[in-house]
């Protein structure tokens, strides 16, 4: 019975997955708002970084426009490029399908990471893309993320990941949920250095990434209206057999609950991050002896 | 040689020993110790104070009924972050009266509840596994039975990883996996077959670090020699470990998932 909604949680998946890659790649100049309905003008909508002018609909991004939005222009270096998916399953279809993605999309793998500056503070920055397989966390996404971990570390900088994902990647089996005791016990270590780590929750963070590094954030910030959460809504509707609230699971319903810091609109995000950066520089003469 | 999908059937064997089955005979004098001073007590979980030969260990592990009764009380195993916040509370409790921990992994996954999701079951795993890579005693987790999901890794970070032979460790259920990737449940055991759940795929994979011999040729396993080499096992690697210095055996508990990529 569980399996029936899984499937169609995945159905559902596939299909966001198509509407987000269409409304990305541009095709024609007019979109329709999938939250008020209203027909926008493609380009006016990404000057408006990708959020509706009409409702304030955040619409899902791409980390090419993320980096681009958070960045100082020119700063971003990227790091941990070279790391690339395994298929440790021999997984059939597995390396064909990261291929004709990686075609499609200009990616890599479901995690961008690198050094810039924000608002002038110099910082490590990861940003996970939902293009790519749903941002879901396999070998790759975990060795990049700890990589970007480490970084901070080593040049002790401040470190922030922009997380969208559908979980653990279900194509590398164990190795992935592996993955979230690797990121979790890197944090661990960054946090034992007191170096500072915001996680931005964005539409949608589930699964193994909500369960690992997405939650340990010194400051968890999200967008307006994601849906955030550990299991998948239809897989919680099928266990309790009742239809789930609309609010329920969404960064609002977080917030009252305690899970999250704050709500920042996108047109705040990159000033509100810079500002965290610095209220947390080291001011001399002000610790304790 | 079994096939996968024929472990994952003995695996779930609702006669198979549970954790309660284990901590009484591999240990003494257990004291169970509930809540976790927050919310609740979750009966998925059982933790508590036993001895082995002489030394105080920390024991917690998941729990499944033997029957529908039993299954009902204990949630069939699939615990609420309150369950997993009491594993924590219990782990942090032995760092600091330094006593190692052993866990016994049993569940079909974390609990996907209206609840669960509202009291923060994902930051309750996040939380369990960031902090089991600190804690500063010996921790050696044993897989018993089924092991699905982030909710069996929640208590499941150690310093060595120890599979029973015929129990399963896995991303997700294989007919999880079957309607997500095959589009068809119906296809679980092909599933199995390609997913590397078995003790002896996941050691082949660096993933699990020792196997425990059931013992046996048929479906039933002898708990009773089971027992006598978990024992021997436990009180081997709880030793060896307690031989390194606290920052050698942090070191080495990152190195170990460190190099999984």
């Amino acid at each position: 019975m569980v399996i029936n909604k899984v499937r169609k949680v995945n159905e559902k998946e596939e299909i966001s997955v198509k509407n987000e890659a269409a409304s990305d790649r541009m095709i024609g100049k007019w979109v329709k708002c999938e939250s008020c309905g209203e027909i926008l003008y493609k380009e006016e909508v990404h000057q408006n970084l990708s959020v509706c002018p009409s409702c304030g609909k955040h619409f899902r991004l791409s980390s090419r426009r993320r980096i681009e939005q958070i960045a100082d222009r020119n700063t971003f270096k990227e790091i941990a490029s070279d790391i690339l998916t395994k298929d440790p399953l021999n997984f059939a279809g597995y390396l064909n399908k990261v291929k004709a993605l990686k075609e499609k999309t200009n990616l890599q793998e479901a995690v961008t990471c690198g050094i810039c500056k924000i608002d002038g503070e110099q910082c490590v920055l990861a940003v996970m893309d939902g293009n790519f397989l749903m941002g879901s966390m396999g070998s790759a996404v975990g060795e990049r993320i700890t990589i970007a971990v480490e970084t901070a570390i080593e040049n002790k900088l401040p470190l922030i990941i922009f997380c969208v994902s559908g979980g653990a990647r279900m194509q590398e089996g164990m190795v992935s949920l592996m993955q979230m005791a690797k990121t979790a016990s890197a944090i661990k270590k960054l946090q034992d250095e007191g170096i500072l780590y915001i996680s931005v929750l964005t539409d949608p963070t589930t699964g193994g990434v909500t369960a690992s590094f997405a939650s340990l954030g010194d400051i968890i910030l999200a967008e307006p209206d994601a849906l955030i959460g550990f299991a998948g809504p239809r897989v919680i509707e099928q266990t309790i057999k009742q239809e789930l609230p609309p609010e329920f699971q969404k960064s609002e319903f977080l917030l009252e609950h305690g899970f999250i810091d704050k709500i920042v609109e996108r047109k705040e995000m990159k000033h509100t991050i810079g500002k965290l950066l610095k209220y947390h520089k080291p001011v001399k003469g002000s610790e304790c002896k | 040689m079994k096939s996968a999908w024929e472990r994952v059937e003995i695996a779930r064997q609702a006669d198979r020993p549970k954790t309660l089955d284990y901590i009484e005979k591999v240990f003494d004098d257990f004291i169970e110790l509930h809540g976790d001073r927050s919310y609740g007590d979750d009966k998925a979980i059982i933790g508590g104070i036993a001895v082995l030969e002489g030394i105080p260990i920390t024991v917690i592990g998941e729990q499944k009924g033997k029957n529908a009764k039993e299954n009902i009380e204990r949630n069939f195993g699939m615990p609420e972050p309150e369950g997993y916040r009491k594993a924590l509370r219990l782990m942090k409790q032995a760092e600091k009266f330094n006593r190692p921990i052993i866990t016994f992994i049993d569940t079909p996954g974390a609990y996907p509840g209206m609840g669960a999701e509202e009291r923060g079951q994902g930051e309750a795993i996040a939380r369990n596994i960031m902090e089991m890579s600190g804690l500063k005693v010996p921790i050696i987790c044993v897989v018993i039975g089924e092991g699905s999901s982030g909710g069996a890794l929640a208590i499941g970070v150690g310093d060595r990883i120890v599979m029973l032979e015929n129990s399963i460790y896995s991303i997700l259920s294989p007919e999880g996996f079957a309607s997500i990737l095959y589009k068809d449940s119906s296809k679980a055991k092909e599933a199995a077959e390609n997913m590397k759940i078995t003790a002896k795929d996941l050691q082949k994979l660096g993933i699990v670090d020792h196997i425990i011999k059931e013992q046996n040729n048929e479906n039933q396993i002898d708990f009773e020699k089971v027992i006598v080499t978990l024992k021997s096992y436990i009180r081997k690697t709880i030793k060896e470990l307690q031989k390194l210095d606290k920052d050698d055996l942090l070191k080495a508990r990152y190195e170990k998932y460190r190099k999984i990529y």
